[in-house]
């Protein structure tokens, strides 16, 4: 089935220049080329089936019947060599190990604005500084515990880092669901090429939540605090906790006493230790953030001060996955670790500067344009491809808030096979690799790998008709 | 356990109970007038009047349809959305329930819970439904009892288990003794009536095979059906597991195992009123039963249970529920998403 497949312009994860599969992916080729389309047709309804029964699916919001939809799996898989993940991994590490000095040093002594590598303004205007928590001592000295940075590759291959998902990255579950999937569709294929697990997450994540619990309690109460049964990632959040073996609570099932977060039970109140919340900062507490909050629980940032809870990812990370200060993380990287940052960044323009917004203001039509604290897709101007009213409308919303906006060039998305109403087309992808930061730091091999199904489109969130792969990270080269 | 957990699994189970109740009540009542030929608009429409007073929800019947007709209330009962209590919503109930303690359901059960919930849902359940309705309630009531197998079998024997407990034997006392009110019109005020037709005979009949009792009866009294009989057997009857008394014996089983509270003893509200239900059911005899009439004797048993259920309530789950503004708590769970479509959707998460 794969011989049809052919390469187009942009780089291409399976084929090299002379259309030929790389090694990596030798063998994976050859078992697909066996296949015919109806058997594989067949294969891919099963495992949507299966998706649908079990409920793997995301909610769609405003529909009053609850209609849920499955996120589109395609079943050929990425393959990353032995060596590139080597690469990949040691390229994460540094920038996780930075991120968190980083936030470190901003949170305390401020020595990076000091020594003039980072101007003060860039951090005290951030929406997600929180300076509450300066000089705040966070258990273990970790700010990021659970990272989602998103890793894509230009034209040559190279690989370059997109953003860093620092707060509460969510996709991680689809990277388990996605393997245990495949495995039952093609179980002979793991044996044949030789694939790293990737089931050993959960045990690392809560390894990590017990690693950062409070001093002196040993066997600690943790629980996963979720915005509860509305959440697109409702799935992923009971998903979690019943692999970690965790309570998974709401803000309405906490209180607070003495400040001691409390679960409420059916026996009474229990106490709580350590929280793996999936809510952001600005619903966690309201009494100190939003005050019309009703996701989060009163008085819980005191107890977290108090050092009687402890949070991953801690109060105020966000301000590490500003877009802005992405920018200046090669310098930060520079800066406390004295390397040169392993992936590098894609080039990027500070609306904010004066010179870099005049370049942004006249190259509109061939850039893209992000709002400094949206994710998900939202807030964006893809330039080629976007209408004269639509580069007009960016352009006012730059001069009225410089600060919020950053540009980069348009990078052509490698290309992967991709099922396309019954045969295989290149498609768009990225890879987001899971990162928990605990006792050590641990990366789950592979990721989440994105497709944007939409032909051309270079946009793989789910919320805007992206689609997921499995990751296979071999345990050689070819 | 958590109290809104505890509270979740309680009506999944209850809801899974209460859909197969109504799948057989209103299965056997399709079959009984199968038997009856030329009833006229009036004579039918008392055969579904009491199927509708035995769901318990006559007046929300009347406000969106005009005549009980077979159409409508089947229709009421089985499929409609505006109805929480229609099988198909029962059905999506007890799997909104069950998706928020996802964590603490098997996989085994919640599968089986979503894939009853994605056939009730899909335009095959209307297919099935038009083609023979005594299909359509065959996978409704294999599933229920699928689920309650699977659960048997895979679900640890914990806070939550019992909790299950709890909610399918209340359910099921409180249907069992209104499917067995569905005749009482036929019955003399007090007592019992001296003799019974052959139709009655076919419709006390029909009342054992809702409670799926007809086997049971036919081994302890032969095949002569006479209310007397019945009225023992779903009421009274120690082992057959239908029996508002084996309900009764088995909620006092799990609400002690909740509690720990030894075997004639209580410890909270909800303890005793239902140790005092099981000593009555435990010592009456049949005729006690129908001496102040059935009807009244089975209404006040319900109010009993209902008293149950809200001392359940008071005991276990009240603690959990502060106050909220439920549109906003569901636009801001969305929100966190960023979405760019707030429009909340806004379901009943709960069932008072």
């Amino acid at each position: 089935m794969l011989q049809a497949y052919t390469r187009n312009g942009c780089f291409d994860e399976m084929l090299n220049e002379a259309g030929k599969p790389r090694s990596h992916y030798h063998r994976l080729a050859e078992l697909f080329g066996t296949l015919t389309p109806e058997e594989f047709e067949h294969r891919r309804q099963s495992v949507d089936l299966a998706f649908l029964r079990q409920g793997i699916t995301f909610n769609v919001y405003g529909d009053s019947r609850g209609a849920e939809k499955i996120f589109p799996f395609d079943l050929v898989p990425r393959v990353i060599s032995a060596a590139e993940w080597e690469y990949l991994e040691r390229g994460l590490k540094q920038r996780i190990t930075a991120l968190n000095l980083f936030l470190h040093d901003i949170y305390h002594e401020q020595k990076i604005v000091q020594d003039g590598v980072v101007p003060p303004y860039y951090i005290l205007s951030g929406k997600h500084f929180r300076r509450e928590f300066v000089n705040f001592q966070v258990p273990k000295d970790i700010y990021i515990h659970v990272c989602g940075t998103d890793l894509i590759r230009g034209a040559k291959g190279e690989w370059m880092v997109l953003e860093d998902n620092g707060r509460c990255p969510s996709g991680v579950s689809y990277v388990l669901e996605n393997r245990r999937a495949m495995k039952r569709t093609f179980p002979s294929m793991f044996e044949t090429i030789g694939v790293r697990p990737v089931e050993n997450y959960p045990h690392e994540l809560l390894k990590m939540l017990q690693h950062i619990a409070p001093a002196g309690v040993s066997n600690p109460t943790i629980a996963l605090l979720t915005p509860g049964a509305y959440n697109s990632a409702y799935f992923e959040h009971t998903y979690l906790a019943r692999q970690m073996g965790i309570e998974i609570v709401e803000g309405r099932d906490l209180v607070v006493q003495d400040e001691q977060v409390f679960m409420r039970t059916t026996k009474g109140l229990h106490p709580v230790h350590v929280i793996y919340r999936r809510i952001d900062d600005d619903f966690l507490d309201p009494t100190v953030f939003r005050p019309d909050s009703m996701l989060g629980v009163p008085g819980i940032v005191r107890a977290y001060r108090a050092g009687n809870v402890s949070l991953a990812n801690s109060i105020g990370t966000g301000i590490a996955d500003d877009k802005v200060m992405y920018y200046f993380i090669p310098r930060i990287i520079k800066y406390y670790l004295g390397e040169d940052p392993l992936i590098p960044n894609v080039p990027t323009y500070l609306a904010s500067e004066e010179a870099d917004k005049k370049y942004i203001l006249e190259n509109l039509p061939s850039l893209v344009v992000k709002a400094a604290n949206e994710s998900g897709g939202y807030g964006m101007l893809m330039g080629p491809k976007a209408s004269k009213a639509e580069i007009e409308k960016f352009r006012e919303l730059i001069l009225e808030d410089p600060r919020n906006y950053i540009a980069q060039p348009m990078i052509m998305l490698s290309q992967h096979p991709t099922m396309v109403d019954g045969s295989f087309e290149g498609r768009h992808i990225d890879l987001r690799p899971y990162i928990v930061y605990g006792e050590k730091i641990t990366i789950v091999p592979g990721g989440l790998t994105r497709v944007a199904l939409r032909k051309g489109s270079l946009v793989v969130n789910s919320s805007q008709g992206g689609g997921s792969k499995d990751t296979w990270v071999l345990y050689g080269d070819e | 356990m958590l109290s809104r957990v505890a509270n979740s699994l309680y009506w999944m189970s209850r809801y899974i109970e209460r859909a197969e109740n109504i799948a057989r009540l209103v299965d056997t009542n399709l079959q009984l007038l199968l038997d009856f030929r030329n009833l006229d608009e009036k004579r039918l429409a008392q055969y579904w009047l009491p199927v509708l007073q035995a769901s318990g929800d006559e007046e929300a019947f009347f406000k969106l349809h005009e005549k009980a007709s077979g159409a409508a209330v089947t229709e009421f009962l089985v499929f409609q959305g505006e109805h929480p209590n229609s099988i198909v919503e029962c059905i999506s109930q007890a799997r909104e329930n069950a998706r928020m303690v996802r964590d603490q359901i098997t996989g085994e059960l919640w599968e089986e819970l979503n894939g009853l919930y994605l056939f009730a849902r899909s335009p095959e359940a209307r297919e099935v439904w038009s083609r023979s309705p005594s299909d359509f309630f065959a996978r409704i009531k294999a599933s229920s009892l699928l689920m309650i197998g699977i659960s048997n079998s895979t679900l640890t024997r914990n806070e939550g288990w019992w909790f299950v407990q709890v909610g399918k034997f209340i359910e099921r006392a409180d249907k069992t003794s209104r499917i067995l009110d569905v005749r009482f019109q036929s019955l003399p005020d007090r007592g019992l009536p001296e003799t019974i037709s052959q139709t009655e005979t076919v419709e006390w009949s029909a009342i054992l095979h809702s409670c799926s009792a007809w086997d049971a009866y036919k081994a302890l009294y032969g095949a002569d059906v006479h209310p007397r009989q019945v009225g023992e057997l779903l009421v009274l009857n120690e082992d057959f597991p239908r029996s508002v008394r084996f309900c009764a014996e088995e909620l006092n089983t799990a609400l002690r195992r909740l509690s720990g509270a030894p075997e004639g003893r209580f410890q909270n509200d909800v303890e005793r009123h239902a140790g005092r239900l099981l000593a009555e059911l435990r010592f009456s005899t049949v005729d006690e039963i129908f001496e102040p009439g059935l009807h009244r004797y089975l209404d006040e048993l319900q109010t009993k249970l209902n008293t149950i259920g809200v001392a359940l309530f008071n005991t276990y789950f009240f603690l959990s529920f502060a106050p909220v503004d439920e549109v906003q708590f569901v636009q801001q769970e969305e929100q966190q998403q960023q979405s760019q479509d707030r429009e909340a959707a806004h379901r009943g998460r709960r069932a008072w």
